[in-house]
This record gives structure tokens, C-alpha cells and sequence, in this order.
């Protein structure tokens, strides 16, 4: 049952993958990035941990691809124009690299999985997953962590406003 | 019931004393009107010595804390070190330039000194999340920099181009943190050469992919070869005081963190490790050099030449016993001064808007200003490694390492490459004194900041050069714990 | 068979490697950076998975990280499409031939 969930989900993600990849307009391709992210959502809820799916759907799919969205409304973008002959390369490059990067991570966890014993493929326990565990771990052994994000998000926001401001002429 | 770690707050005070710099100059940006410029650049400046004094004063205390991320060994703090001489050369650079811009926004410094904040983190990380983090913090800042002359297009483009080959390497970068915390259950780097060395079956090969991701990740923001094609353009579009921080404070960092990972965490399986790095640190040289040899304009020439010295540290990296990262330390100070020491010049000859840095408009400058090719040649000589500058020492140590562990063929690479880089930088030191001056009216004023830095360079890497005895002391110092 | 570690990594290596096409193919800024975070996705399905199957909460903790700095990145990521949009009337990479091997 869980396995038959799983392939669902994993075709929808891979199907939505590639749909933001290919996708000719950038709002279509932040749609289906909202897709993929909310059916990743829906995986880790198959395996038991809820916080992270929330996080993913609330923080993710809702903050960060609002922003996106937000932004290519904004500046009211064309769709991508290209011109095939100078791009060719580049795509069928981009193809070539990403498959054979594919190739060599299936190599390698393939091994990895060999060395591993029938363990792996064990059913997940449920009861593991609770936001008091991941809010202690947050306030003990990762606390320096957990505070120097607050130090990225200032940055980023006097990054972000430095850069977007209009100049104010004196 | 939660258990209180082990926080130990000492550990962080520079960085603390940093950040706090780092908000009060914001908030002067915020509530004062009128001039500013000055007093943020003293205050930056304050910020930056009084947190290199916390830094030397936990000098030989090797504690660590926040349940073991971050750990203030020796070799972290003369890390610290290294970044705090390079910001603080880097302000000297920069109160000039943005005044001839006319972009003094003092924001500028905040982003300096949090990339600083990001750095120092990164040299004292014990722990892969921790290091993550650190990163972020100093690129962030680093992207925005990139674009800070936000009217010119070249400086916009530069900072896409930055933001995007460094997201792209974050992406690797975490990945290859995932197999890690995948192969071993922990990213503490002390935990992960446990497990590592207790396991009876060779090498996870998870473990194997999870460290050549790092690697991928790192080797885009330290420019290796092959993953440096933003190189060029980011360090000719971006404004010239941010180009010689990014070729001294990322570099220096990313190698901070990489010895620390195959020195601690990857002790174990150090062994296949090693060819990667060799060939890695071959390509970076050669590659570097090579193309250095056809550019025309002095910014893009250094950068070359910048991916070049990434390739001669790499050696080091090679080698990796205590020789090899005392060589890299005091090759990464002698390269911080002779590199800021040639972007300075680079800044004093410039005019507004820099539209001509090609090394031909140098012509002739020997007979109008004989102080400056002068102090020009040294930083050249140095960058090539002639006696008796910083840069023929530094270069010695690396390969005498090299050579003392074995890695024969790799000194002898490393020895060729540094002929070849011979002509491109004394082609500007014959530029300067052999050909006639084509660009009649070069005029250049001398400002008291950028002569401070110019001067303290040129001292230090004639004082490197000649008197090196104290230096190795205190590089050797800096490696006591560490093995 | 029954749902294990290795579907997990699986489909996190392939959504990984779509991300990286697609960082390499595609010349909207927008849409290259759309393509990373469909790469940072990619790691929180595999750290999700080592996580749950280890019974190891780090890589949970792990993932909260990694979603804080994709969205700063993704900050000053976009306020750089708009200078440059603003400075100019497009964000295709290829467009900006200003600077040369």
C-alpha cells in the first residue's frame, strides 16, 4: 500500500520536475514547482514526518514560490525566446552532463545499497517523527546553527532591499 | 527533559564583536544624515582590530563549543586571522574607490564585515551543517557586492552570474552533505573519522560520492579548474575593492574548511582522496597560467593569475601532513598582501568608471610616476615568486612540502607553471619601465587611505620576504592540536 | 517489496539531476533558479529518508536549514533580476555578452 502511494507520488514529482524545466513561460514553471513541492510534501507525510511536510508546504511552497510568483508578475516577463541554432549545444551538453551525473549517483547508491543488508527495506516506524524532538535538537545540539540563520536573514534582507531600492537623488 | 549543552559563549566573541560592528554601522546608515562615509569606514576599522585582539587573545586556549560545531584551535584563529588582514586591507582599498564612484553607501561595510562573520565561521566549524551555514553567510553578502555599482550593467551582470554558479554550488555542496549524514549518521567531523576508521569493509562508496559533491561545491567557490568559468567575469565586473576581497577571503576560507575536512574528518580514507586533489591541482595551475598569458586587461589578468595561486595552495592541500598546511598558511599571508597590494595599484591608476584596464595603458608610467611602478614591480615579482619577496618564499615552502612527502612530479608541475606565470606578470613591470607613454594626462591624485594600504602591502611582503623566521614560528604554532 | 531507503534515493537523484539540466539548459535567471530549488527539494527527500531510516532526527533538523537558506537565496537572488531588469528589459543569461572569454 505505502509502496503503491509512493510510485503515485514519485511519478507526479518527476512528471512535475520536468515540467519546470521545460515549461516555456516562467509562471507555468512556478506553478508546477509548487506541484512538485507540495506532492514532496505529501512523501514525507507517507513516511511519518509531519513537521518537515508542513515546513514544506507553509515555507516553501507558500512564502518562497509566492515570492517567485510575486516577482515574475512584477517585472512582466516575456517568455524565453530561443533561438535554436546557438542553443543546440548548450541543451544537448546540459542533457549529456545530467545524465551521466545520474549514471554515477545510481552507481554509487547502487553499491552502497549492495553493501547494506535486507534492513533497508524494512517499513518505516511512525512514531519517530514530533516536533518536540526536533525543537530540542534545535535548541541544543544545533543552537549555534539555529542562531547564525538569523544572521543569513538579516543579511538577505538588507542584501535584498540594497539591491532593489530605487536610488534616492540627493 | 532537554539537556543544556555546553555552550561556552567566549568562543564567538570575535565574531560577536563583528556583527555588532556590522549593525552599528547599519544603524548610523539609517539615522544619520549628511556625511557618513568616514566615520563608517572608522568604525569598521575599529571593529576589525579590536576583534582581532579577542582572536589573539584565546591564542593556545583550543576550546570549543555549542556542543562541539565550532572549535577555536590555533589553526582556526590565524585563519581568523588571515580574513581580519584581508578585510581590513580591504576597507583601506575601498574608502577611495567608492568616494571617486560615488556610490558611498555604507552598507557596503556591513556586507563586508558579515562575508567576514561567514568566513571565520567556516575556519572554526567542526561540523558539516555548521559549515554549511557559514558559507551562506559569507556569500550572501558576496553576491551583493558583486553588484554594488548597481547603474553599471557589467557590475549586475557579474553579480548574476555569481549568485547563480554559487547557488548551483550550494545545491552540490548539501547534497554531498546528505550522503555524508547518509554513510555515517552524524556531520561532526571528529564522529564521522569514527565511524569512518571503525569500519572493517573498505570505502562506502556513498561516503566516496558524498565527499567528491563537497569537493564539487567548494572547488566552485575556490575556483578550481575545472568549475572557474564565472571566474573571469565576476572579478572583471565587480567594483575593484570587491574583487580583492573575493580573491583573498573566500579562497583563504574554502581552504580553511577543506584541510579541516580531509585532515579530521577524512583522515581515513585520505589515501583515495589524494589523486583526486592531485589532478585537480594540476589542471588548476596550468589552466590558470595558460590563459593568463593571452589577457590584455590587467583585472581579468589577475583573476587568471588569482586561479593560478588557487592551484599552488592546492599542492598543499596534496600533501596534507603538517608541512603541507603550515606551507598553505604562510602562502595564504603572503598572498593576501601582494594581492591587495595589486588591486591597490590597480585603484590608483583607474579613473572614474574604469573603462580602460588594459595593462598597455600602463606605458610609460615610470617616467611620470616612478614611486608607483615601482611599488607595481614588487607586488608583480612577488606574484611570480622572485627573491626576496613573500611570494618566492611561500612558493618554496609549498614545494619543498611537496617534495619532502614524495609528490615530486607535482613540485616540478608546480615549478613550471611558476616560470611560465614569469612573463605575464613582468610583462607589466616592462610595460611600465621599457615603453614610451602613449596616454599623455594620466592623472593621479594620492590618497592617504589607499596609500596605507599600498604601504602596509609593499612592507609586508618585503618583511615576509626577507625576515620569514618569525612567520614560520607563528604558522607552525598554529598547527599544535591539530594532528 | 515494501517501500525503503533506496525508492528514496532514488527519486532524489533523479529529481537532482532534472534540477542540474536544468540549470545547464535553461537561460531565464528566473527559471535557473527555479531549477536550484528543485535541486535543494531533491536533498530534503534524500536527508528525509536517511532521517526516518536511520531513527536519526538530525536530518529533519537538517532540512528546516536548508529551506531557511534556500529562501535568502532566493531573496537576493530575485532583487538581482530586478536591478537587472530594470536596467535592462530582459534576464536572459545569454543576453549578457558584455563580458567575453
Amino acid at each position: 500500500m505505502q509502496l503503491a502511494i509512493f510510485i503515485i507520488f514519485a511519478i507526479l514529482c518527476i512528471f512535475g520536475s520536468i515540467l519546470v524545466i521545460t515549461l516555456r513561460s516562467a509562471v507555468s514553471s512556478a506553478i508546477a514547482l509548487v506541484f512538485v513541492m507540495c506532492v514532496i510534501a505529501g512523501l514525507f507525510a507517507l513516511v511519518g514526518a509531519l513537521f518537515v511536510a508542513a515546513l514544506q508546504v507553509i515555507v516553501y511552497a507558500g512564502a518562497v514560490m509566492v515570492l517567485f510568483l510575486f516577482i515574475i508578475m512584477l517585472l512582466n516577463l516575456k517568455e524565453e525566446l530561443i533561438s535554436e541554432d546557438d542553443k543546440k549545444f548548450t541543451r544537448f551538453l546540459g542533457i549529456v552532463l545530467g545524465t551521466a551525473f545520474l549514471f554515477e549517483l545510481a552507481f554509487f547508491v547502487r553499491t552502497a545499497l549492495m553493501r547494506g543488508s535486507e534492513a533497508l527495506y524494512e517499513p518505516v516506524p511512525k512514531t519517530l517523527s514530533s516536533i518536540a524532538v526536533i525543537s530540542s535538537e534545535l535548541f541544543t545540539k544545533f543552537l549555534f546553527p539555529f542562531e547564525l540563520t538569523s544572521v543569513l536573514l538579516l543579511i538577505a534582507i538588507v542584501g535584498a532591499i540594497l539591491l532593489a531600492k530605487k536610488k534616492n537623488e540627493k | 527533559m532537554i539537556q543544556i549543552p555546553n555552550i561556552n559563549i567566549s568562543i564567538i566573541y570575535p565574531e560577536i564583536i563583528i556583527f555588532i560592528t556590522a549593525v552599528i554601522i547599519l544603524l548610523v546608515e539609517i539615522f544619520s544624515n549628511g556625511k557618513k562615509w568616514y566615520a563608517q569606514s572608522i568604525i569598521a576599522l575599529i571593529g576589525i582590530i579590536v576583534s582581532g585582539y579577542a582572536v589573539s587573545n584565546q591564542w593556545n586556549s583550543f576550546a570549543s563549543g555549542f556542543s562541539e560545531v565550532l572549535v577555536a584551535d590555533n589553526f582556526a584563529l590565524m585563519f581568523k586571522l588571515i580574513f581580519l588582514l584581508g578585510a581590513l586591507l580591504t576597507v583601506f582599498l575601498s574608502i577611495w574607490y567608492f568616494r571617486r564612484e560615488e556610490i558611498q553607501q555604507g552598507e557596503y561595510f556591513f556586507l563586508i564585515l558579515s562575508s567576514v562573520i561567514g568566513m571565520m565561521i567556516l575556519s572554526s566549524a567542526n561540523e558539516l551543517i555548521t559549515a554549511f551555514l557559514g558559507l551562506e553567510v559569507m556569500s550572501l553578502p558576496l553576491y551583493v557586492l558583486a553588484g554594488f555599482d548597481k547603474k553599471k550593467l557589467l557590475s549586475n551582470e557579474a553579480a548574476l552570474k555569481y549568485f547563480i554558479m554559487g547557488a548551483f554550488a550550494s545545491g552540490f555542496l548539501v547534497y554531498g552533505i546528505t550522503f555524508i549524514y547518509g554513510a555515517t549518521g552524524t556531520t561532526n567531523f571528529d564522529k564521522i573519522s569514527m565511524v569512518i576508521s571503525s569500519r572493517s569493509f573498505g570505502i562506502d562508496p556513498l561516503l566516496l560520492l558524498g565527499f567528491i559533491l563537497i569537493l564539487i561545491g567548494f572547488s566552485f567557490k575556490t575556483a578550481f579548474v575545472p568549475f572557474h568559468s564565472w571566474v573571469p567575469d565576476v572579478y572583471t565586473g565587480a567594483p575593484t575593492p570587491v574583487t580583492a576581497f573575493f580573491s583573498i577571503g573566500p579562497k583563504a576560507a574554502g581552504f580553511a574548511i577543506l584541510f579541516r575536512l580531509i585532515i579530521k574528518a577524512f583522515a581515513p580514507i585520505g589515501g583515495s582522496i589524494i589523486p583526486i586533489l592531485w589532478i585537480l591541482a594540476v589542471l588548476t595551475m596550468t589552466v590558470g597560467n595558460l590563459i593568463a598569458l593571452t589577457q590584455r586587461n590587467i583585472k581579468r589578468m589577475l583573476a587568471y593569475s588569482s586561479i593560478a595561486h588557487a592551484g599552488y595552495l592546492l599542492i598543499s592541500l596534496v600533501v596534507g601532513n603538517g608541512r603541507g598546511a603550515s606551507a598553505a598558511l604562510f602562502y595564504l599571508i603572503a598572498y593576501t598582501v601582494m594581492t591587495v597590494g595589486a588591486f591597490g595599484i590597480v585603484i590608483l591608476l583607474g579613473e572614474k568608471g574604469e573603462k580602460d584596464l588594459s595593462i598597455n595603458g600602463y606605458s610609460g608610467l615610470a617616467y611620470r610616476y616612478p614611486a608607483a611602478a615601482v611599488v607595481m614591480s614588487l607586488f608583480m615579482f612577488s606574484l611570480a615568486g622572485i627573491p626576496p619577496t613573500a611570494g618566492f618564499i611561500g612558493k618554496f615552502y609549498i614545494f619543498s612540502s611537496a617534495i619532502s612527502k614524495g609528490f615530486i612530479w607535482l613540485a616540478v608541475i608546480g615549478i613550471v607553471n611558476s616560470v611560465i606565470s614569469v612573463y605575464y606578470y613582468l610583462r607589466v613591470v616592462v610595460v611600465m619601465f621599457m615603453k614610451p607613454e602613449i596616454q599623455a594626462g594620466r592623472v593621479v591624485c594620492f590618497p592617504v587611505s589607499l596609500m596605507v594600504a599600498i604601504i602596509l602591502a609593499a612592507i609586508g611582503v618585503l618583511q615576509i620576504g626577507m625576515f620569514p623566521q618569525g612567520w614560520f614560528e607563528a604558522v607552525r604554532y598554529s598547527l599544535i592540536g591539530l594532528f | 517489496m515494501s517501500l525503503g531507503l533506496a525508492h528514496f534515493l532514488v527519486l532524489s537523484g533523479v529529481i537532482f539531476a532534472i534540477g542540474v539540466i536544468g540549470v545547464i539548459i535553461r537561460r531565464n535567471a528566473i527559471i535557473i533558479l527555479m531549477s536550484i530549488e528543485l535541486m535543494l527539494n531533491a536533498v530534503n527527500i534524500a536527508l528525509v529518508a536517511f532521517s526516518v531510516y536511520m531513527r536519526n532526527m538530525d536530518g529533519q533538523v537538517f532540512v528546516f536549514f536548508i529551506i531557511t537558506v534556500a529562501a535568502a537565496e532566493a531573496a537576493v537572488g530575485l532583487a538581482l533580476a530586478v536591478v537587472i531588469s530594470r536596467n535592462r528589459k530582459s534576464v536572459d543569461v545569454d543576453d549578457f555578452n558584455l563580458m567575453k572569454w
